[in-house]
């Protein structure tokens, strides 16, 4: 294959350090250089950080024969045990291809990626598919938005769990049998000793995504991405499932990541929002940062297009003017220009410089380039009073 | 700074007609469920509409909420004609179309239209979206003063295309863009009533916003009746003069807008709203929260008397008996329930 041929020092170093055992190629310290066609070749002298998961500065671009699609340009967001990161967006925002490449679930031969991703101290952009695929349900695991695509129709719930449990763990097929019961009636399956040899068809919608959270927790994941989990659900069985991911955070401490466009489901559950627009983040900071103070036009405007169940509004809507942008020809400069109503304020600066994500108060950051005085005089005086 | 309950919105000063567009008495909407091969025998039916009654007054939003199943959008296809009722009737401007021949509805249909909820499927591939918005003038046979392809331009740029596009296949637009043409299509030959079946569900919240001011402002140009079935019991409450809220087939409480939202009676309502998340997280983290036990039963096999029994936390001996009736507990507002309660849970 084209990654082998190519490899020479680099991608040996890598098996050695994988054969060796834990710990792998992104060991704290050393310079590793690791190269394969679709990964930019990146030279690991940044300090591990501190938080559980961080993602540095992560850009993922498809190639494509009508151009490079920039998915995801640049992001960067951290998350700590025991947490919950919200990622907002609309459609072609980035969002569930930011978890997917976290996941590592992206096909390396189709797709450019850089950046740094950290979960507890091991980089994996870096790292080599089969330790990434060693992680992936053992200490990072996925719910998808779908749950009858996401089972597959021909096992059972039960041998999809058992499975699951058995590749990350060396037990007999009765221990795991026994462990999959037991995660079907934590999430409060009924008569879980019997629907374990039930078909995905067999269960409801709400059921199959509880299906779903018992096999991604069935090994303790310390990282739980949850991509739209409740969007294909009626409203009352969503108020379950967030309710139960709750329940299982507080008892395993994971970190949760749940991508949504709903800005209430993000009320509801997340501790820290990131607003991504374009494959950038725009927005980032806690919920109550982003709902009371947002300081980007992006956000404001999400605000403002919502309908709200606690409120009479005035009769008209304020929608963002325009579409989402293409991701092969995303507009110079800031992405957001083109459906700004404040960046003729910046002169030309809007349409050729990209705004940085900078601290707009701790904890609290914003890429726009309206100075921060600017922001929060129009937040105050132009947009909370029409919500 | 926010419009309160007391402020009426300009909405509720629209003159509502005096006399019905469109009443529903006791409409039941049967599919068999038959089994065998060589003779097929009806073993059961799936009652997904099981009794409904309702009228709307011309120029109202009548609002349609109701989960998975509930059969809000089998019901907009029987008012439709879409679909032939099993049972009761369908009356659209006094006449009872409950069974008429589809010739006889059809030149009907000028006067009600139906808004789908997916605009990927809802828009033939193969059309471009001039024949598509123009169909409607060709189907009734209508000749308009400057000619149909003048007429589709006009109403392209009603619903905010760009009129050069009318040569342009529905895989060139977006999901937004398709709903509009859905829209346009629908209001081609300015029917009094029409019926948006989750008009909005499919699209970017943005989007969603945009859809929905236009049908505001189209609704109050022609002075259109609407009914609007939803389950996104927020965007309910920003275009409608009226909820009914369905369960398993029937309607369980029909209230005027402010009425429903703030002094919900019936509980299903009540776990409805409690579990629709709001955009504050200071609130969410104060509400009062209803959480409902297990799923919604099947409409293969609907529970005896009333449907929503099996879930209720107030259930008593009665519920499991006698099927409580729609019953007027206020001016504008109607329950099914035996033990109503108000309850704040927004």
């Amino acid at each position: 294959m084209f990654r082998r041929s190519s490899a020479g020092a680099g991608s040996k170093a890598a098996t050695s350090a994988d054969g060796s055992g834990a710990g792998t190629g992104a060991t704290a310290g050393a310079t590793t250089l690791v190269s394969a066609p679709s990964v930019t070749p990146v030279e690991l002298h940044s300090v591990p950080p501190r938080s559980f998961l961080e993602v540095r500065d992560l850009t993922i671009h498809f190639p494509t024969d009508d151009g490079v699609v920039k998915s995801v340009d640049g992001i960067s967001f951290s998350l700590e045990r025991g947490r919950s990161l919200g990622i907002v967006g609309e459609s072609g925002s980035g969002k569930s291809v930011t978890s997917l490449g976290i996941m590592g679930l992206h096909n390396r031969k189709k797709t450019r990626t850089s950046g740094e991703i950290w979960l507890d101290g091991e980089e994996l952009v870096s790292a080599s598919p089969e330790h990434v695929r060693k992680l992936r349900g053992k200490k990072m695991a996925m719910i998808f938005q779908d749950p009858l695509s996401a089972l597959h129709p021909y096992y059972t719930v039960g041998s999809q769990i058992i499975e699951a449990y058995r590749i990350h763990n060396n037990v007999s097929k009765k221990v795991a049998r026994a462990r999959a019961i037991e995660m079907l009636d934590r999430v409060k399956i009924p008569n879980a000793a019997k629907c374990i040899d039930d078909y995905p068809h067999q269960f409801s919608g709400g059921m199959r995504q509880r299906v779903m959270i018992a096999m991604s927790l069935s090994c303790n994941p310390s990282l739980l991405i949850a991509d739209e989990p409740t969007t294909a659900l009626d409203v009352t069985v969503q108020a379950q499932i967030l309710e139960l991911m709750r329940e299982l955070q507080r008892e395993f401490n994971s970190a949760i990541v749940i991508i949504t466009h709903d800005l209430g489901v993000v009320a509801e559950v997340a501790d820290d929002i990131l607003v991504m627009y374009a494959g950038k983040g725009v927005e980032n900071g806690s919920v109550e940062d982003v709902f009371y103070r947002p300081e980007h036009p992006y956000t404001w405007g999400l605000l403002s297009s919502v309908t709200r169940l606690d409120r009479v509004r005035a009769d008209r809507l304020l929608p963002i003017a325009g579409t989402p942008p293409s991701l092969i020809n995303v507009p110079s400069g800031c992405a957001f220009h083109p459906r700004c109503a404040y960046c003729s304020l910046n002169g030309d600066r809007s349409t050729t410089e990209v705004p940085l994500m900078r601290e707009t108060d701790p904890g609290h950051s914003v890429a726009c380039h309206l100075p921060r005085d600017t922001r929060r005089r129009i937040w105050t005086e132009e947009v909370r009073p029409k919500l | 700074m926010t419009a309160t309950a007391s402020e009426p919105s300009a909405r509720s000063k629209r003159a509502l007609g005096a006399e019905p567009i469109l009443e529903v008495e006791k409409l039941e909407k049967h599919f068999p469920v038959k089994r065998g091969i060589l003779f097929q025998k009806t073993v059961g039916a799936v009652k997904a509409v099981d009794g409904v009654s309702f009228s709307v007054r011309p120029g109202e939003t009548l609002g349609v909420v109701g989960e998975s199943g509930c059969g809000k959008s089998t019901m907009g296809r029987v008012v439709t004609r879409l679909l032939e009722p099993t049972g009761g009737r369908v009356r659209f401007e006094g006449t009872d179309i409950s069974h008429m021949k589809q010739g006889a509805i059809r030149p009907l249909r000028r006067s009600f239209q139906m808004i789908f909820q997916d605009p990927y499927s809802s828009l033939n591939p193969r059309h471009t979206i001039g024949t598509i918005v123009g169909a409607p003038f060709k189907l009734q046979k209508i000749q308009t003063e400057k000619g149909t392809k003048r007429a589709v331009q006009d109403l392209l740029e009603l619903v905010g295309l760009n009129p050069e596009h009318y040569n342009r296949y529905p895989h060139e637009f977006s999901g937004g863009q398709r709903q509009r043409i859905g829209v346009a299509r629908a209001i081609a030959l300015r029917p009094k009533l029409i019926v948006a079946d989750e008009p909005v569900s499919a699209l970017d919240v943005s989007i969603q916003a945009q859809v929905i001011n236009l049908l505001e402002d189209l609704q109050s140009e022609f002075n259109l009746t609407l009914i609007f079935i939803a389950h996104d019991l927020s965007v309910v409450r920003h275009i409608s003069d009226s909820v009914a809220v369905m369960y398993l087939g029937t309607i369980v409480e029909v209230a005027d807008n402010v009425e429903l939202y703030e002094h919900p009676l019936h509980p299903y309502t009540h776990a409805l709203l409690s579990a629709v998340p709001i955009p504050d997280p200071d609130k969410e983290q104060h509400r009062d929260r209803i959480l409902l036990q297990g799923d919604v039963p099947s409409p293969l096999n609907p529970p005896e008397a009333c449907r929503f029994h099996t879930r209720c936390w107030k259930v008593q001996e009665i519920c499991k008996t006698v099927e409580p009736p729609l019953l007027q507990i206020a001016p504008n507002h109607k329950v099914a329930c035996h033990f109503p309660e108000e309850r704040v849970l927004i």
